[in-house]
Formats: structure tokens, sequence, C-alpha cells
């Protein structure tokens, strides 16, 4: 197996899109295309355990890495490399998509092909995205997930999809321009991509003009990033794209790509310019913590599923930047796990919405209710899913949850303390859904007669419900490859902060 | 009697030193190889059917342009100052060259199918094209201002003429004549600046111009600035670069579609040529703020006028003056980054520009009838290939990665941020920004509507598949590895204006080793 290390990164990033390249080929006979497609997918599942599996965990320095030249002028280097924080969004990506394929056997009936081509390839760019540790390389594969999620919307959704799409399109492109610009800049003074390299010669202080300029630097990544997350004032993309979606595109949307965010917040932002994120930490916790209330209140008012969903992913994300700039161990682990448990939380809220949309073409809360009684097992799974996403103990989003707010608590209590009400808001709005969706008598006649889950719906959704108890009963398996990431990735840079502060 | 006999000898060797030497006529073959071709055609078409002649005139034409390709490759083996100091063959005349024919020939493949659908006479189309290229390619590599006088007049010409081919249609008649009146007037302002520089630094030879300006030895040091302005009015109009951009969407929307894919990036590439040897080469004084301005404005009123549009014709005229703005910033940076950044943009927005209009060309049917971007619906569903080009032109003209578009405005804003300029880059960010949505609508239009039953898709001949697959390799190409020609872009840029910056990286490489 060792033979395999230096590839393995190179593999898993490209099975996807070599297998959508694959079915570019094949004839269009839909089922066919599906089979490979959950065959291709399933695959890159597989290979990706390979990771977490032969990761040492003693150092959180990075594995698997991978350094040739990609483009001499400029200096762009094919610069792959994971830590503990990458790997388990690496798994994370390759864990949804085959869910995604099975979600989407049959709610998809035309351009079948297209669609699975272009979900393999996002899968491909996402987990680029988490991969790669060259700046340039990095904003390709950026980009890259830009293009077929706006297609996926676009071509699949529903309602105002076009709207949806170009809107995702337009707030994520301008974003990342901003980003692209810092990255040219710090080329530019430093002559290399290479995030290792640019992130030792700020750490040695020898970047021409990188004091005058750090702020905006910072700011233009932040940017990038907060739109992604999305943040506060900038998340007014995410309930459209969320909405008009196709099931597997919300999946992935919440799973994986709003994750690119404050995975590139962690990595990049905090760092690149550690001290820049210190002292900007207070406005961007604030924002984070208005980002936990008002996502969930908002939520909470919600006639429609989807969109109940949506604003809670604002809310849980909020956790996440609230712990990131915490800048203290528990905060940053428990954000990586945040990340983690709202991804395999949110995909399973998205796949189960779902199938209930596939069954009767709405979302609106008021045309469902006492759905427990004609679909039991699905009535189970939502509740399962439900409780892990509000933060039960025992389940997986307690524990990213708890993290999160003791480590705000030591930045500044009062953080911590309006951080936990998003906890309760969210317990109010996810379960009164529920309550509202599930319990009591069917009020519509229509509903008495829906079929409850067939074998491939549960197949696509026990894998959820697993993942969701085995994080929440087993949470070292993953918090011992992300602790040593951390320390390793920005502790370093906070104590390097800490020292000079005191030395002045 | 006797003064005379002395004197004989020395006329003697004055006549033998007037008379050009062989080298000089290797220095200035590819024009000479696109003339004789150009005049072959004239000669050849009344012989010819005029019903069938498209399909061998076009082949000659298309003959002379790989003959000129392959006399430029010749030529780059001369390299030198011919006819007295008129034309200097150098890394940045030969890749002008290259570019220019290269786009002469892609548009010459693309019109094969077009002449025929619109039964246009190929005659003086394919000749036309040849001579225009001529003189862009001239242009490149004149030295002597008023040479790149009568060569910027041989390659207008030719496009006025060429922008009215479409005689039954009011809008190309009107299209050619706006661009007739408007462009002489562009030129006379390029010609009194002309003679303003001849007034302040004595000379119209660049190299001297050069010299005087940068010793500071000008007499006349206002007259240096507003001949500068004067010079940058003219090339300013054949760039589109604000204000000298109104004639644009006009021009472009009544002109033949493979003709505007031939003038949006062939005259335009030429004239940003010259426009680097007097800006930079010549080191024009007091350029940097009109060229800012300029440059802000222009990008700005392109991208706002696109976003407007519902003719895919004056969307990708507006996109084109935005471009030219994107191109305009390098201007404001170091002149050796400048320089190659502008000749990496040049090439990239010429590769993905012609390819978009050869799509275009193709779909706009006879009588060029389908052209709003309503006629696109649905696009993506009747001719996937098609629309998936059309997509990824489009893509590069936004500039996301893998493709040429987007390392032209990365070297566009890493020459512009390495020259300090900061908000400039910034704007250049959030214009692009805005570009993205206005080929987005295309996309959307292809990929996100319902066809319309009544717009039909022809089958693509060979001719027009050839040329759009070349576009798309190209941008591909520049996409994926620009290096090489990258290279040969700062190389040659450095032979021209000096290593600028070469003090700066020299420090910077200083600072990143431990």
């Amino acid at each position: 197996m060792e033979r395999l290390s230096p590839f393995i990164l190179t593999l898993v990033t490209f099975i996807p899109a070599a297998g959508g390249l694959l079915i570019l080929f094949i004839p269009r006979r839909d089922r066919d295309i599906k089979l490979w497609a959950l065959v291709i997918s399933t695959f890159a599942f597989v290979a990706s355990l390979h990771l977490p599996v032969h990761l040492h965990r003693e150092t959180g320095a990075f594995k698997f890495e991978i350094d040739k030249i990609w483009i001499t002028s400029p200096n762009i280097h094919y610069h792959m490399g994971i830590d503990g924080i990458s790997v388990w969004l690496v798994v994370l990506t390759t864990f949804l998509t085959p869910l995604c394929v099975l979600i989407s056997w049959t709610s998809i009936h035309e351009r079948v092909k297209e669609f699975f081509i272009l979900l393999l390839i996002l899968e491909s760019a996402l987990i680029g995205v988490f991969t790669s540790l060259d700046l340039f390389l990095f904003y390709f594969f950026w980009e890259a997930t830009l293009i077929p999620m706006a297609l996926l919307i676009g071509m699949y959704g529903h309602g105002r999809k076009v709207y949806a799409a170009v809107k995702y399109f337009l707030f994520t492109m301008i974003g990342s321009m901003f980003m692209l610009a810092s990255i040219i800049w710090l080329y530019s003074k430093t002559g290399s991509f290479d995030f290792v390299v640019i992130q030792n010669a700020i750490r040695r202080g020898s970047v021409p003009g990188f004091e005058a300029a750090s702020l905006w630097l910072f700011l233009g990544f932040f940017i990038a990033f907060a739109v992604k997350v999305p943040l506060f004032p900038l998340h007014t993309w995410l309930p459209d794209a969320h909405v008009e979606a196709p099931t597997a595109g919300s999946v992935l949307l919440a799973g994986v790509l709003l994750k690119m965010g404050t995975y590139g917040l962690l990595r990049f932002d905090v760092g690149l310019f550690p001290e820049q994120a210190h002292r900007n930490a207070p406005w961007i916790m604030v924002l984070a913590i208005i980002g936990i209330i008002y996502g969930a209140l908002v939520a909470l008012v919600q006639p429609n599923m989807k969109k109940v969903i949506a604003y809670s992913s604002v809310s849980h994300l909020g956790f996440v930047v609230l712990g990131i700039f915490s800048f203290t161990a528990a905060g940053l682990s428990g954000a990586v796990f945040v990340m983690l448990a709202h991804g395999v939380a949110t995909g399973g809220l998205f796949m189960l919405t779902g199938i209930i949309y596939e069954r009767r073409h709405t979302y609106e809360i008021t045309e469902f209710g006492g759905l427990a009684t004609p679909m039991p097992k699905y009535a189970t799974f939502f509740l399962v899913v439900v409780l892990a996403s509000v933060g039960l103990p025992l389940m997986n989003g307690f524990i990213g949850e708890f993290l999160v707010l003791s480590g705000a608590f030591q930045a500044r209590p009062i953080y911590g303390i309006l951080g936990a009400t998003g906890v309760i808001w969210s317990a109010g709005y996810l379960l009164w859904m529920y309550q509202r969706v599930f319990y009591g008598k069917v009020t519509h006649e229509v509903n008495n007669t829906l079929p409850d889950l067939n074998l491939r719906e549960k197949a696509a959704l026990w894998p959820i419900a697993v993942a969701a108890l085995v994080m929440g009963v087993a949470p070292l398996v993953w918090l011992n490859a992300i602790d040593p990431a951390v320390q390793f990735a920005v502790i370093p840079s906070i104590t390097q902060l800490v020292s000079k502060v005191v030395s002045q | 009697m006797t003064s005379l006999a002395h004197s004989l000898p020395a006329m003697l060797a004055q006549t033998q030193a007037a008379l050009p030497q062989a080298a000089d006529y290797m220095r200035v073959l590819p024009e000479l190889v696109l003339s004789i071709f150009g005049m072959l055609i004239m000669v050849v078409d009344p012989l010819l059917d005029p019903e069938s002649s498209h399909q061998s005139l076009g082949t000659i034409a298309l003959l002379g342009a790989f003959a000129a390709l392959a006399s430029t490759f010749w030529m780059a083996q001369y390299p030198g100052t011919a006819f007295w100091n008129m034309v200097r063959v150098e890394g940045f005349s030969v890749f002008f060259h290259v570019l220019v024919i290269a786009i002469a020939a892609v548009a010459v493949l693309s019109s094969f199918e077009y002449l025929k659908v619109q039964r246009i006479r190929a005659g003086e189309y394919y000749a036309l094209i040849l001579f225009g290229t001529v003189g862009m390619c001239l242009m490149s590599s004149a030295i002597e201002l008023v040479l790149i006088f009568i060569a910027l007049e041989i390659s207008s010409i030719s496009t006025y003429v060429l922008a009215g081919f479409r005689r039954r249609d009011a809008a190309s008649s009107e299209s050619s004549l706006k661009y007739f009146l408007l462009g002489s007037f562009a030129t006379a302002f390029f010609l009194y600046g002309v003679a303003l520089m001849f007034g302040a630094t004595g000379s119209t030879n660049i190299d001297t111009i050069s010299r005087a300006l940068n010793s500071g030895g000008a007499p006349m040091p206002l007259l240096a600035y507003v001949a500068t302005a004067l010079m940058f009015v003219g090339l300013g109009f054949k760039v589109a670069s604000f204000p000298f951009h109104v004639w644009t969407p006009d021009v472009y929307e009544g002109a033949p579609a493979p003709v505007v894919g031939l003038m949006s990036t062939g005259p335009k590439a030429a004239a940003f040529a010259v426009l680097l040897r007097v800006m930079f080469e010549a080191n024009a004084p007091g350029r940097f703020w009109v060229i800012w301005v300029s440059a802000v404005l222009t990008m700005t009123l392109g991208n706002l006028g696109a976003l407007v549009q519902n003719n895919v014709k004056r969307l990708l005229a507006y996109s084109s003056i935005a471009h030219a703005g994107y191109i305009l910033v390098a201007f404001a940076a170091l002149p050796d980054l400048g320089t190659s950044a502008v000749m990496f943009y040049t090439a990239a927005y010429a590769a993905m520009n012609v390819g978009a209009f050869a799509v275009v060309s193709h779909f706009a049917n006879a009588g060029e009838k389908y052209l709003t971007l309503e006629d696109y619906a649905g696009l993506g569903r009747k001719s996937p290939v098609l629309a998936a080009t059309f997509t990824f032109f489009l893509m590069s003209l936004i500039g996301i990665p893998i493709t040429g578009g987007f390392f032209a405005k990365f070297y566009v804003l890493s020459a512009a941020l390495k020259s300090d300029l900061n908000i400039l880059a910034i704007i250049l960010v959030l214009n692009s920004g805005v570009g993205a949505y206005y080929y987005l609508r295309i996309i959307v239009m292809m990929y996100m509507r319902e066809p319309r039953a009544e717009v039909p898709v022809t089958p693509m001949p060979a001719a027009t598949t050839i040329a759009i697959t070349v576009c798309v390799l190209l941008t591909l190409y520049l996409g994926v590895l620009p290096g090489p020609v990258l290279d040969y872009a700062t190389n040659s840029a450095r032979a021209l204006v000096g290593d600028a910056s070469a003090s700066i990286t020299a420090a910077q490489s200083g600072a990143t080793q431990p």
C-alpha cells in the first residue's frame, strides 16, 4: 500500500472526473448510466478510505504529498497533500456522492447522462479543492466547482432555477475574483503559488510590502470564503440555490460546497494571515453570531421545508466560523467537526425532503401533516437525522457544537452565551417542523396513500443514519486526526502571534 | 567639372546605399507573399464562375495565409532593420505577424460557409482580407511613424470595405460608412500626432524619438505631451477604448460576422502593437494618467453596455470594448511586464473571440437572421457540440481557469499588481465580475431554456469545423500550457523595452531566498 501513497490523492481526485468522461462515451441508456455513476462514485469512496486509514496521526503535517511542476511561467506546481482537516472533508465528499446518485435514481428523467457527468465532475472538483496545496491549483478547482453546480441548479432544478443558478454563479464568481487578486499579489511578491512556501515566507517576514497589504489580502480571501460559507450579509444566494436545486445538488451544496468556504477560512485565511485574522476576529465573530441567530429565526418562520433546512445551514455554518475565529484548540477542532456533522446531517435532511418531493411535488409544510401514519420508516429516518442536526447528545451534531461553544466561551463569554442560544433555536425550528409534518392526523387525503421508503431509498439513508450515530458515539476517531492537524496548521501561527505581542 | 568627377563615386556609392539589399526584402517577406496572393485572387476571380468561385478563391486565400505564415518563420531568421530603418524584424514583430496571419487564416476558413450562405461574391472579399493583413503585419514591424500611418491606412481601408460587404443589408452599409467616416477622422488625429511628435523631437523614427525623449532632450516637452495624446486618440479609436469606442456596437452589428471576428482581433492586435511601440518603446511622456483613466472607463462602460444587449453581435462588441479596457490596464504597468501581458492577451483574445464569432456566423444562417439571445434558447439540446464550444469560448471570455482568457487576465493582473497599481487591479477584478453576468446570460439561454422550433441548426461544413476546432485547441493550449507563449512574449518584450522590472525581480528573489 505504501507504493500507492504518492499517487493516491491524484487517484481519488480524478477517479470521478475520469468516470464522467467514461460515461460520456457510453450509449444513452439511462439505467446503464446510473449504474456506472454508482459504481464509479462508490469506487472513489472506497479509494478515499485509504487516506484516513494510512494517515499518520502523531503529527499534523501534510501527508500523501505530491509536488510536480505544472507550468514553469508562472511558477505553478501540481502540489497536493492532505492533513487531518482536509482528509475528512475528502471522505465526506466521496461518502455523499454515491448517496446522491442513489437519491437521483428516479427523480432525474431527462438529460440523465449530462446530469451524472456533471455530478461526477463536481465531485472531482470538490475533492481537488480540499487536496490542493498550490494556491493556483486551489483556485482552479474552486472555480471548477462553480460551473457544474450552476448547471445542475439551472438545468435540473425547479421553479426559479435560472435565477437561482445565475445568482449563485455571480455571487461566488465575484467573491472569488478578490481572492484571485490576493493570490496574484502574493505570487508577485514571493514568486510562488505554493501554500507552504508562501506561509513560511510570511512567517519569516520576508515578503516585501506585506505589512501594508496584509489587511487587504486577508479581506480578499475572506470575501471569497464568506460568500461561500455563507456568512451573514452575503448569504442571500443560499436559500434560492437550495430551494431550486435538484436534491443531489442540494445535498452536495449543503454537505460539501459550503465547507469549501469554512475550510478556506481555516486553511488559507487563518493559515496565511494569522495576525489579521486575530485582529479582525471580533467583528467576524459578531457576524457569525448574527448568522446563527438570524438564520435560526428566519428558519423558524419558513413555510417551505427546504427553506427551513437552507436557513438552518446559515445558522450551523455560523457555528463553524465562530469556532474558527475563537482561536482556541477546542473551537478550531469543534469547527472542523461541525463541518463534518453538518455535512452528514443536512445532506440527510435534503435527501429526505427530496424523497417526499418526488412523491408529492411540493415542499410546503402545510401540505403535509400526520405523515408518520402512512410512512413510518420515513418518519423514523427523518427523526434520527433531525435529532442529529439539532445536536442531541450521542449524535454527531452535539460534539461539534459543544466544542465550538466551549471555545467561544474561552474567547469571550458573551460569544459563548449568544452562540448557545442557536442550539435552542435549532431545536425549535427543526422539531416544530417535524411535528407539523409528521404528527397528528393526516390532513390531506392524498398523503394517506403515499408509499413508504423503498429499498433504494433505504440504502441511501442507512449510511447517513449510521454515520450520524457513530460520529456522535465515537467522535475520537475523527478528533484524533483533527486535533494534531489543527495544532500543527493553525496553533503555531497563533503562538507566534502571541509571543510577538508579548515581546512588544 | 572637377567637383562632378569628385562627387560621382560618392553619388554612386549613395545610389548603391539607396538600393534596398536582398535581406531587406526578406524582412518584409510575409507582406510580399500576402500581396502576391491577394493580387492573384483579383486576377483569377474574373476567370471563374461567380456562383462557384467561393471554394477555389477561398483555398487560394488560405494557401496565401499559410505561405505567409511559413515565410514569417523564414523572416524571423533575419532580425534587424530594413529599408533605411523603416521596418525592424525582432521577436516582437514576429509575434504579431504570426498572430495576425493566423487570425486571417481562421477568418478565411470561417468565411467559406458564410459567403456561400449569404451569397456574397468572394473575389474582392478574400483579396481584401489578405491586403488588410498586409497592413496589420506592417503595423507591427514598422518603426517609422509615417510607415505606421500608411500601414494603418492599408489595414483600415480594407476593413472599411469588408464591413460593408453585405450590400443588400442597410445595416451593413451603415456599418461601413460609420466605420469609414469615424475611422478617417481618427487616423487624421494620429497623423496630427505624428506631425507634432516630429516637431517635438525632430524625427519620426521610433528609436530616435525614444532617444530624444529618454535623454530629456525634447526641445518642446509640451508638444510631446500633445503628440502622445493625439496619437492615443487615433490608436484608441482602432482598439475601441473610451471615449472613442462609440462606433463599435453599430459597426459590429452590421458587418458580416466572420469579418467582425477578424476586425475585433486582427487590426486591434496590430493597433495594440503600435500602441506598445508608441507608449513603451518610444517612452511617450504623460501617458500614465491618460491610460489609467481610459482603461477604467473603457472596461466599465464596455461591461455596463453589454449588460443590456439582446443581440449577440452587439453583446460581443461591448465585450470587446471591455477587453480592450483590460488590455489597457497593462499599458499602465511597467514597460516589460505590460508589453508581455498585452502580447499574451491579444493572442488569447484572438483565439477565443474569432472562435466565438465563427460560432455566431455559423448559427446566424442566411441573411444573418438568428442573432438575438432568444434564438440561442435550447441550443444545448438541439446541438450539444455547438453549444459546448460556444460555452467554452464564453468561459474563456469570462476568464475561467484552463482557458486562455484566464491566463490573459491573470498576466494583466499580475503586471498591474507588480507595478503597484492596486486600485486599477481591483477595478479590473470588479469588472470581470460584472462581465461574467452577460456571458452567462448566453450560457443560460443555451442550456436552461426550452428550444425554439423555428430556429434551425444547420450541419457544420468542414471548413467551419476546422476553424472552430483550431480556436478551441489554441484557447485550451494557452489555458493549460501558457508557458512557451508567455516566455516568448517576455523575451521579446525585454528586447524591446529593456528589463525595467529586473531590479525588482532580483530584489524579490533575494527576499524569498532564506
